[in-house]
């Protein structure tokens, strides 16, 4: 096991290098003078001001001494400063990420929660009705476009409930109802496709799981049917559950990013929209480059988690 | 191939997602004889229109057409995913099977720049390559393919690597076959399936990140008709016209639909340890 880990955060060290280079080499890639796209999108460009901004972003440098000073920076956590604000990207960030961080969390648990007892409701019924439903429901819900689903809540909320906060934000500690009021819409929506994904890959593991002997042979030393379900069945079952959530966490911070540009909500999906259109790159690096890394050590707990439950993994 | 077709046939989930991919596809490639109006027409009297016989799906807020807009909508989503999907299949299984090939550092190199695309959540990656070359369909496509790229890459590698290591390629080699020769005629047959399969299932994801990235501004661009653009423009007046709100988030969700029952499908053919528990 220790092994494992060790190499698991080799990997995650050259994965994180080469993220860094990636998101470094976003400004630079730039067709034409990204300097001027930047300028050129406010105020009037001066040759002045433009070797202004290119100091002040190290782009007279060479490029290796230009990506040191770069990362230097951002592992010390600085990640630069707002083109327009003047003010550093990571106050920018720091304010913004609890935000994203509350609803990709809300949303998570909600899938969680509601999936476990759909999956085990439709294996327990394998063949029945209820699982003919579950099933139908969980491959459109796959493919349900949160974005869309959040549109059609925020209609009929405004048409049948029009007293519902919807749009915006308000901090938890400030307003705790007003905030899980105005969190509830969004969450639902982020979370339906990661229910269909969970309550679809949890029956099949169930059943994979409940077709094998010593489910049999529990049955045939007279366990209960619930004991041999919750304390024998389900425990298996959730393994393969544990890496479509590592993967489904990928879809669900997209999701998010999406979402909140339709509840109007101040997260990173909404700071690196506007940092994008208003051509404010080293903000937009930022925000990309902190998302990607809480990703990266989300998939890194995940992968843990799953070594630890199940001692089968090998690891190579 | 007549097999499997058959076997499509019989597999209602599947045959389900062929009729719904048959009928978008329909609609993509032959929207200018089925659309009832331009899909750039405006007439500013008929705006926030109901549904009607004149404009089967209403009208939006500059009175195009909804039906006839969804219909070139189609036609974009199809062709951005099947550009991006192209793109990644291609590059991307090319990559997979040249790092099996060649081993050594190829493989660790080629493999591990693909796991660097793959530590990004999808939609940043996008918006990043996006913030790079600048909004538009066709850079849409570009962005969503490298962000396919590392799908594609491992899954041809796995199966590629059991080939190679087979005593009939070994043969083949004896015989003199080339590395080329050796790749195409014995290693790509033998990975076709799950390619295909994988190719279908990415065509349904393909379809809902262009549409995302359209809503966000960041895709395709007015006037060129896309379904995320739709929904996002119906977004200020859906109190007045929920209906085109409605129709264009329904046909991004028929089309990507489509092709995720599809894929279902072709996986529970190609891949038969799997029928009956997930099919």
């Amino acid at each position: 096991m220790t092994t494992y880990v060790i190499r698991r955060l080799l990997d995650l060290a050259f994965v994180l290098f080469g993220v860094s280079v990636l998101i470094f080499m976003m400004l630079r890639l730039i067709p034409g003078d990204a300097v001027a796209i930047m300028l050129g999108a406010n105020i009037d460009i001066t040759p002045e001001r433009i070797e202004a901004l290119r100091r002040q972003l190290g782009l007279h440098l060479p490029l290796h001494q230009q990506y040191a000073q770069w990362l230097g920076g951002v592992l010390q956590g600085d990640f630069g400063r707002s083109v327009w604000t003047g003010r550093p990207v990571a106050d920018e960030i720091v304010g913004r990420l609890p935000v994203t961080l509350q609803l990709s969390f809300m949303a998570l648990a909600f899938a969680i929660v509601v999936s476990f007892p759909l999956g085990m409701l439709a294996a327990g019924a394998r063949g029945g009705r209820a699982d003919a439903v579950v099933r139908l429901a969980s491959i459109v819900g796959l493919t349900l476009p949160s974005f869309w689903v959040g549109v059609l809540l925020l209609y009929v909320t405004s048409m049948y409930l029009p007293a519902w906060p919807t749009i915006g934000y308000v901090p938890f500690v400030e307003d705790p109802v007003g905030n899980l009021a105005r969190m509830a819409l969004p969450t639902f929506a982020v979370a339906l496709p990661m229910i269909a994904a969970l309550t679809r890959i949890l029956r099949s593991s169930l059943l994979d799981v409940l077709s094998l002997d010593y489910i049999r042979t529990g049955k045939a030393k007279g366990l209960a049917t619930r004991t041999l379900f919750y304390k024998h069945a389900l425990r298996n079952a959730m393994i393969p559950v544990i890496t479509v959530i590592g993967v489904q966490v990928g879809y669900l911070l997209s999701g998010v990013v999406v979402i909140e540009q339709v509840f109007a909500i101040p997260g990173l999906g909404r700071l690196v929209i506007g940092a994008i259109n208003e051509r404010n790159y080293p903000l937009a690096q930022g925000v990309i480059l902190v998302a990607t890394v809480v990703f990266v050590f989300v998939n890194l707990v995940v992968d843990l988690a799953y070594a630890w439950i199940d001692p089968r993994v090998e690891y190579t | 191939m007549a097999s499997m077709a058959r076997r499509l046939f019989h597999n209602r989930i599947g045959f389900a997602g062929f009729v719904l991919c048959v009928v978008v596809l329909v609609a993509a490639l032959f929207a200018p004889l089925l659309a009832t109006h331009g899909p750039r027409e405006q007439s500013i009297r008929d705006r926030f229109q109901g549904p009607s016989a004149q404009h089967v799906l209403g009208t939006d807020n500059f009175g195009r057409d909804v039906y006839s807009r969804i219909l070139y909508g189609f036609r974009t989503s199809i062709a951005v995913a099947f550009g991006a999907v192209g793109i990644a299949a291609l590059l991307g299984s090319a990559a997979g099977l040249a790092a099996a090939y060649f081993g050594g550092w190829t493989d660790r190199l080629l493999m591990r720049s693909m796991d660097v695309l793959l530590a990004f959540p999808i939609i940043l990656l996008a918006i990043a390559v996006l913030a790079v070359l600048g909004p538009g369909s066709v850079n849409t496509a570009l962005a969503i393919g490298i962000v396919y790229l590392p799908i594609f890459a491992r899954l041809a590698r796995g199966p590629a690597l059991t080939v190679l290591s087979w005593d009939y390629v070994a043969a083949a080699r004896a015989l003199g076959a080339g590395g080329l020769r050796v790749v195409m005629r014995h290693v790509l047959p033998n990975v076709m399936a799950p390619l295909l399969v994988q190719l279908t299932l990415s065509l349904s994801t393909a379809i809902l990140v262009e549409a995302s990235l359209s809503f966000l501004g960041l895709g395709t661009q007015p006037p060129t008709p896309s379904l995320g653009l739709m929904l996002s423009e119906s977004r200020d007046y859906m109190l007045i016209s929920g209906w085109t709100s409605f129709f264009s988030g329904f046909a991004i969700l028929i089309a990507s639909l489509g092709f995720n029952l599809f894929g279902d499908g072709l996986r529970d053919i190609v891949d038969p340890a799997l029928r009956g528990v997930d099919g």
